[in-house]
């Protein structure tokens, strides 16, 4: 029974702790135990928090024992390393944060903390969350678990292989322009960025504050629901929170899709997919359509433009939240300052690597007297416009589908020599940040041994229809079941 | 090439980050492919277009005027990487 827990979904996990078939000490040691055997190849996890973890397993069993216990208790999980964990380095991957404790926790910690989950660790990540390979990491790059000569993705890289690679049956990360979805898609796992305004941004590290979401990566779509079900809601420590009632995510996910019109921009399918990808997400499209679904084409005219829209507004929005980093108050501080601004200028180069240090050039400039007009506020223009093409669409349609990533997982170093290329793998999801709507990605089968992912689009705080298509297709095709090597014992 | 080794060194310091001469004319090269792919957002109408800064137009929240917020310095200051006195350390700035 013991080695059936790696690579379990939470649900199967919890109904076993529920039932008292496993204790959550014997179901975290094993995980803590997977994770050591394995995380020197795959590098997915920056801290293994061993002792806190079993403190935690022990208190849930002490808990369930007693008869009355927390929904989720002993469900282990791991944590993107740029969601802030009281008294545990939070490093975002960077130099900058790499001594840095938090004092307080993330609301999305605390609530799924509340809700009984046992943190064994923090994932490993690009740098301040910005990349699509996880390889901008100050610890170095994190590896796929279905080919450790390719990356993860990225930003959320490490979550996504750590959950493929079975290292916990879920873990958090966060979406600023397809940072949960494209590492999900390459790691064979299911992803889900929530409508802007969702879940609370409080305690993540900001990057892009008008994209920034936070998110599940699991093992399916109903442990994605589970997770939501936690973390979503109104907070008072986050402004940019919705006021809009959350309904019970798991409720009526295997409620039928019949009828439900499904959209297919043409712009998804053109010359920057990989042809075996497209293959795939057409077979995985027509089986939604098996199951009652209506496809209609559809035109998102600004899809392409997004990328350029998406390289202002985030590299502006983040020039400006890492201002805070100035060897002052807390982070990275240089030896021996000369003076204030040779202590600002030396912290801050020595602490950010290269492609945070261009984001906030390319920002800084966006957002400079005399360049405003002609970039930031351009770019805000276009948002509005790439806003308007997704309301129009959904005028006549529920939900969009197309693919989450333009290729598979592609090798180390393959992509990271030439910013434009690397910012070329979020061109079907960045849109969706832009205009602040809900996107999911799940596994749509392989090509060449390699996983491809489906995404799934819906209207703003719509996640149930996202969710209840991704589930009927989970229903009737067992890609997200398919285990990567490092759990069936194939390697290492 | 759209852009200047001169701007981007005003621009770095701006932004408070070091720019050595020898590390100027790479990060350069790569800011103007950069700059060259967004300016590609000028080819698109946007007359009359109101500027989106939240996706679903959020305005700012407005809360009761209370105190909610306990005395914090102690554990700010922990994290700092120099304090003293009760004060963050920075370098000399008037002399």
């Amino acid at each position: 029974m013991m080695q059936n827990v790696i690579g379990a979904s939470a649900k199967t996990l919890l109904s076993l702790l529920d039932r008292g078939e496993i204790s959550a000490v014997e179901l975290v040691t094993e995980h803590l135990q997977h994770i050591r055997r394995h995380n020197s190849v795959l590098n997915a996890v920056t801290e293994i928090l061993d002792e806190s973890a079993l403190a935690a397993a022990r208190a849930a069993d002490a808990q369930r024992a007693s008869g009355e216990h927390k929904p989720l208790a002993g469900l282990p999980l791991l944590h993107k390393d740029n969601f802030c964990t009281r008294n545990i380095t939070t490093s975002c991957a960077s130099k900058m944060l790499a001594d840095f404790k938090p004092p307080y926790d993330a609301t999305v910690v605390s609530h799924l903390h509340t809700a009984g989950t046992v943190t064994l660790g923090k994932c490993n990540m690009d740098e301040f969350a910005m990349g699509s390979s996880t390889e901008s990491s100050f610890y170095g790059p994190c590896k796929n678990p279905w080919d450790v000569t390719r990356v993860p993705g990225g930003s959320s890289g490490g979550s996504a292989a750590a959950v493929a690679a079975g290292f916990a049956p879920w873990a958090t990360g966060t979406d600023t322009g397809g940072s949960i979805r494209q590492p999900a898609s390459l790691c064979g796992v299911t992803g889900l960025k929530p409508t802007y305004g969702r879940v609370s941004r409080y305690g993540i590290v900001a990057f892009a504050s008008s994209l920034d979401q936070a998110g599940p990566i699991a093992r399916s779509v109903e442990d994605c629901a589970m997770m939501l079900n936690h973390i979503a809601g109104e907070d008072p420590l986050d402004a940019t929170t919705a006021a809009i009632d959350c309904p019970d995510f798991t409720h009526g996910l295997s409620d039928d899709i019949n009828g439900l019109r499904i959209g297919l921009p043409r712009q998804y399918f053109g010359s920057h997919l990989d042809p075996a990808v497209a293959v795939l997400v057409h077979a995985a499209i027509a089986e939604l359509e098996a199951a009652g679904a209506i496809l209609v084409d559809i035109d998102l005219p600004l899809t392409h433009d997004a990328i350029a829209t998406y390289y202002v507004i985030a590299p502006a929005e983040a020039s400006a939240n890492l201002a805070r980093y100035d060897g002052v108050r807390f982070g990275h501080r240089c030896a021996d300052p000369a003076d204030l601004q040779d202590l600002y200028q030396r912290s801050r180069s020595e602490g950010f690597g290269e492609e945070v240090q261009r984001r906030i050039l390319v920002g800084t400039y966006a957002l400079s007297a005399g360049s405003y007009e002609a970039y930031f506020k351009k770019a805000q223009q276009v948002r509005r416009l790439i806003r308007a093409d997704f309301d129009r669409a959904f005028e006549s349609i529920d939900l969009i589908a197309g693919p989450a990533a333009p290729s598979v997982a592609f090798t180390l170093g393959a992509k990271n020599q030439d910013p434009l290329t690397m910012y070329m793998e979020d061109v079907f999801t960045l849109s969706v940040n832009l205009a602040g709507l809900p996107g999911l990605s799940l596994p749509a089968g392989f090509t060449e041994k390699l996983p491809v992912g489906l995404q799934l689009i819906g209207r703003a705080f719509d996640e149930a229809t996202v969710l209840r298509a991704g589930h009927r297709y989970q229903m009737m095709t067992d890609w997200h079941q398919h285990r990567a090597p490092m759990i069936s014992g194939v390697s290492s | 090439m759209s852009v200047t080794p001169e701007v981007v060194s005003q621009v770095a310091a701006l932004a408070r980050l070091d720019m050595t001469d020898a590390d100027l004319p790479a990060v350069t090269e790569r800011f103007a492919r950069v700059l060259d792919m967004v300016a590609s957002l000028h080819t698109i109408p946007t007359d009359g277009v109101m500027p989106m800064s939240n996706p679903h137009d959020m305005v700012q929240r407005l809360r009761d005027d209370i105190v909610t917020e306990t005395d914090q310095r102690e554990t700010l200051l922990a994290v700092a990487p120099q304090s003293e006195a009760g004060y963050f350390l920075v370098p000399k700035v008037i002399d």
